[in-house]
């Protein structure tokens, strides 16, 4: 509140953006929104925080079934690595497929108050980091249960998160600002988080990728990710990026790729978002 | 269809040439018929939609928000949706954390506060949102049709808080259809009609004004359609309208204002004994009134005019109504003309409970106690 008797100046109505509107509401609100959404998640049912858990552990267990029983992997600590990448993967698939429709979803609040229209998606990126957080220190206790770890590399695992949550963030503000023009994202998002899903090294070591679809390594930034969270948690004897890739261009392609996106992601959000609240 | 192909939109130009003033600490008004424009104007000054084109400047801290309760989520409790919707009013947590003692106290919700939104009925949500918004440190605060807010109790003391908000020099713009709220809260008013302000001024006028094109349509005009009898009928009624004490042709009159019926009818052939005569009904065709049919003595030849004239006293209260009138002849009942509705009039003023204000007295008198009374008070 402008102090009385001292008469605030005229300032021209800028209108909706992605970012505008100050710093402190900015994190305030972003924050608030995340962990709002995370408690509906875990305290919204009976069992809350064992649900979280239960659809990953029952996918996990299919998974390794059938790579294990069915089509016999022999890579060492496969059941871990299975487990890691899985969890990993997760904040990908579940922040953007969510986002996809955070905008939109949100309607509520972006129709009928002013407020940086970036918070929603980045929260939905914020959620999907904390049941991260909540998922991987279950797989760390399962690593260490069965004998793999721990170990100090493990603390550099938080970097890879950090790479994972920025690829992600780009991606989310992409398909969430164009979600809402283009309904037909949705259903496209979730062909591709399916291809993604066995494009990624996901269920495979990165070894198993034939020469032929190296490529892949290149521009598929999840990869290089998920490789080296293995060898900082898993197996320290894994290839590295480098050694897989066959040269250093398999961590700087990648690293282009997630900038490119970001670049784009933030651009089209940040054009979409004065015009959001109407297009709803 | 291509799959970028976007949804299609049409151009919806909400406002026009929209320019209007608010002095600090005045209480402004924006009244407007559905659709008219009112809430696009303040999605533009709270910074929700973007304007094409113009220019709006504000002075000072403008709420963010402009509907009650924004934010809310059924399944967290009083105290989650109290943080949240506070720090979409621009409030930190600690600010709202800080003042939920208070909130809850006005809204009179001290037994849910653990209580989750759903099970809340709607007019003690809608309690809890008015008494975060009204927790604001915003300057300049708006409001979107909030005074149907929970009882009459309520309703009154949300009145008061205005009242408070307003002598601390807040700024208000609230978005009514209660032109009652806006006579009584507002200093100044604006009208909104298909886009543009209609009218800019004293809150009685832009009632009034209000009244007269909702209740209407676009302004109060005698209806033209006639049903008639057609061509071959004897005669007809060749021109109705209402007017004023002072002759003036009016589709709206003020309570109490008596109303003048004026018809001219037109004779083709011979008219035995015309009668004329309306029928009074409110606009959702309950009857009113029938005035008994007025004979004139002798009869009419072709072509010949006659100008009925009637004054009707008026304690119609504020609303729109329907004349309908009929031409008869033979000295009986047999119509010769007809029109259904001869005038659709509004009537201005207070509103008030019920279609008609009755003249009335009261007689009040108090029996003195018995002596049984006192003794089954001891």
């Amino acid at each position: 509140m402008t102090a009385a008797g001292q008469p605030a100046a005229l300032q021209p109505v800028r209108g909706p953006s992605a970012l505008g509107g100050g710093a402190r509401r900015f994190f305030t609100l972003t924050w608030l929104l995340s962990v709002t959404e995370f408690k509906l998640n875990y305290f919204g049912t009976i069992f809350g925080y064992l649900w979280s858990l239960v659809l990953p552990l029952v996918r996990f267990a299919v998974l390794y079934a059938v790579f294990t029983r069915i089509i016999r992997f022999d890579t060492p600590n496969y059941a871990q690595l299975l487990l890691l990448n899985l969890t990993l993967y997760s904040l990908f698939n579940e922040a953007t497929t969510r986002a996809v429709r955070s905008v939109v979803g949100n309607e509520n609040i972006v129709r009928k108050t002013q407020f940086p229209r970036i918070v929603i998606p980045l929260s939905v990126v914020i959620t999907a980091l904390l049941n991260l957080g909540l998922n991987l220190i279950a797989v760390l206790v399962f690593l260490t249960v069965t004998g793999v770890g721990p170990n100090v590399t493990w603390l550099a695992l938080p970097l890879i998160v950090v790479g994972l949550a920025v690829f992600t963030t780009g991606v989310s503000l992409l398909v969430s600002a164009l979600f809402v023009r283009f309904r037909d994202v949705a259903q496209m998002w979730g062909l591709m988080v399916l291809v993604l899903f066995y494009a990624s090294a996901v269920l495979y070591p990165v070894e198993f990728i034939p020469p032929g679809m190296r490529f892949l390594l290149f521009v598929n930034p999840l990869i290089p990710l998920l490789e080296e969270a293995r060898r900082l948690v898993v197996d320290p004897s894994a290839p590295s990026v480098v050694d897989a890739a066959g040269s250093v261009f398999g961590i700087i392609a990648p690293a282009i790729v997630v900038i490119v996106v970001c670049a784009i992601g933030l651009w089209t959000f940040v054009r979409a978002a004065p015009r959001v609240a109407e297009e709803l | 269809m291509h799959p970028f192909t976007p949804i299609e939109y049409t151009t919806l130009r909400a406002l026009r040439g929209v320019s209007f003033r608010v002095a600090k600490g005045e209480f402004m008004g924006i009244a407007g018929r559905n659709g008219s424009g009112k809430t696009t104007l303040l999605k533009l000054l709270a910074s929700i939609y973007r304007a094409d084109r113009g220019r709006l400047r504000v002075a000072g801290a403008l709420a963010p928000l402009i509907e009650l309760g924004v934010g809310f989520n059924t399944n967290l409790t009083a105290r989650e949706n109290v943080l949240l919707n506070g720090v979409m009013m621009g409030m930190t947590p600690r600010e709202a954390r800080g003042r939920f003692d208070k909130i809850i106290e006005f809204a009179e919700l001290e037994e849910f506060v653990e209580m989750k939104l759903k099970n809340y009925s709607s007019g003690m949500a809608m309690r809890l949102a008015f008494s975060v918004m009204v927790q604001s440190d915003a300057d300049i605060l708006m409001v979107d049709e909030v005074l149907a807010v929970g009882d009459a109790s309520f309703a009154q003391k949300c009145g008061d808080e205005f009242d408070r908000l307003h002598g601390e020099g807040r700024t208000i713009l609230l978005v009514t259809h209660s032109m009652e709220s806006l006579r009584s809260l507002c200093d100044h008013a604006i009208l909104i009609e298909d886009g543009v302000v209609e009218l800019d001024g004293d809150p009685a006028d832009v009632a009034s004004r209000y009244l007269e094109i909702n209740l209407t349509g676009r302004g109060a005009t005698p209806a033209a359609s006639a049903d008639g009898a057609g061509e071959g009928a004897a005669g007809r009624i060749a021109e109705f309208w209402l007017e004023n004490s002072e002759g003036e042709r009016l589709g709206g009159f003020n309570h109490r204002e008596s109303i003048h019926l004026v018809a001219v009818i037109e004779a083709k052939q011979e008219i035995d004994r015309p009668r004329f005569g309306f029928q009074l009904s409110s606009a959702n065709g309950v009857s009113l009134f029938a005035a008994p049919h007025q004979p004139l003595a002798d009869s009419l030849a072709p072509g010949d005019r006659v100008t009925f004239r009637a004054t009707v006293a008026n304690p119609l209260a504020p609303g729109t109504y329907v004349i309908n009138c009929r031409l008869s002849g033979g000295g009986a009942t047999v119509p010769i003309d007809w029109r259904r509705p001869a005038a659709n009039f509004v009537v201005w003023g207070r509103p008030r409970f019920g279609t008609i204000e009755l003249d009335w007295t009261w007689e009040v008198e108090r029996q003195p106690r018995t002596s049984a009374m006192e003794a089954a008070r001891e």
